[in-house]
């Protein structure tokens, strides 16, 4: 048995067709009790119709970048608004 | 309700279904069958464009066709994600597809003879499957609906960085244009064969349909391609390589000509211009790669050997 309750990321499917979405942690003793947790916690206004659990020390995480953006910019063309489309030929 | 009911409600509320939810086999079979054929496209259809890197005509160019390539790579692995969640292994797919047992489009079979071929990449071959595509964002497998959200909003800069270089290509010289019309020539017919057979001898289809998987018959995708694109041949002042190419008054939509489904059919069943080209180089690939990923086993070994020590 481990020393003390786990630390618990929560991840919730707002609805079908949607992803899970991080909205927070928790404490739990196991996996079983971090779902009940987690849903007493996180849905009980059923926020959601699907949640994960993962213990939080399995998550490995890339350093942040000044700028939020971990693929930095200066590669404009990688945007569909870069090219110069003539109105004429429509939508594209 | 029981598992079969519950799928069976899901499909009439038109809701989308989950990696964890209970499906019939068959829908299991034919997504892993649709979902790795379009990985495989992906993958494969980095070859065409890729042998233009080093000879695209300006830093530029070369500049955004790498990225358009590294886009068309991650395309590939978030749908090998999408199919992995349906159960079948990644390397079962690299196996498949090594052996001629999944298939990718037959466009990547054709040749990439000149410079325009990569501008009408873009705005053909992406155009079409753009168009495929936005449809199946709607489709009733969530993990793949998903993955094609991403991939459309990445595919707009590759139609349109085709187009831009078209453009650009019709304004130079005389041999530039005749590039540029000798490209359109050769890729017209493959892009709109892109969309399948027509709908009447379309094997998946109707079933497809039913588990909202498919939404919009080939035929129907085919005719919106061809009246978007064809303004668009007009403006770069390109000559659609169709006698029967007309405006139908009546309909709304243009009229095309017949197409040859004898060559469809003769490039999915291998003998296209490139069919064993691409794959050997796959093969290859996979094959000169294996020590690669040894590294990063015997790396990722290592790593956790020590972790235990310091423990």
């Amino acid at each position: 048995m481990k020393d003390g309750w786990q630390l618990w990321e929560v991840f919730v499917r707002a609805n079908r067709g949607l992803s899970h979405v991080h909205v927070g942690s928790l404490h739990a003793s196991d996996a079983a009790s971090a779902l009940q947790n987690a849903e007493s916690l996180y849905a009980r206004r059923g926020e959601g119709v699907s949640i994960w659990v993962v213990e939080s020390h399995l998550i490995h995480a890339a350093a942040p970048y000044e700028d939020n953006s971990v693929e930095a910019g200066g590669k404009a063309y990688r945007h569909p608004t870069f090219y110069e489309i003539p109105d004429e030929v429509g939508h594209m | 309700m029981t598992p079969e009911e519950q799928f069976d409600d899901l499909m009439v509320r038109d809701q989308r279904v989950e990696a964890r939810d209970w499906m019939p086999e068959a829908y299991r079979k034919t997504l892993i069958r649709q979902i790795a054929q379009h990985a495989h496209s992906e993958i494969i259809g980095m070859q065409p464009e890729g042998q233009w890197i080093t000879r695209a005509p300006s830093l530029r160019r070369k500049a955004i066709l790498i990225a358009k390539v590294q886009d068309e790579a991650g395309h590939g692995l978030y749908l090998y994600s999408a199919a992995e969640t349906l159960g079948i292994p990644r390397d079962e797919m690299m196996r498949l597809l090594h052996e001629g047992r999944q298939k990718y489009s037959s466009i990547f079979n054709y040749p990439t003879l000149n410079w325009a071929d990569v501008g009408t990449i873009g705005w053909l071959v992406d155009g079409a499957a753009i168009t495929n595509q936005v449809m199946l964002t709607r489709g009733s497998y969530g993990p793949y609906a998903r993955a094609m959200i991403r991939i459309c909003k990445e595919e707009s800069f590759h139609q349109r960085q085709g187009y831009e270089s078209l453009v650009t290509l019709v304004q130079g010289s005389d041999e530039q244009k005749a590039m540029a019309q000798d490209a359109l020539e050769r890729w017209w017919w493959p892009s709109l064969m892109m969309f399948g057979p027509p709908d009447a001898e379309s094997t998946h289809s109707a079933q497809s349909a039913a588990w909202n998987i498919k939404r919009e018959s080939n035929d129907t995708l085919r005719q919106k391609f061809i009246d978007a694109t064809v303004p668009q041949a007009d403006y770069l002042g390109l000559r659609i390589p169709d006698p029967d190419l007309s405006w139908n008054e009546e309909s709304g939509h243009y009229d095309i000509g017949p197409i040859d489904w004898d060559e469809f059919w003769r490039v999915v069943k291998g003998d296209g211009p490139c069919n064993a080209e691409r794959i050997a180089h796959k093969t290859s690939v996979w094959d000169e790669g294996e020590w690669v990923r040894e590294a990063a086993d015997a790396y990722a070994m290592k790593q956790e050997i020590r972790a235990e020590v310091t423990i």
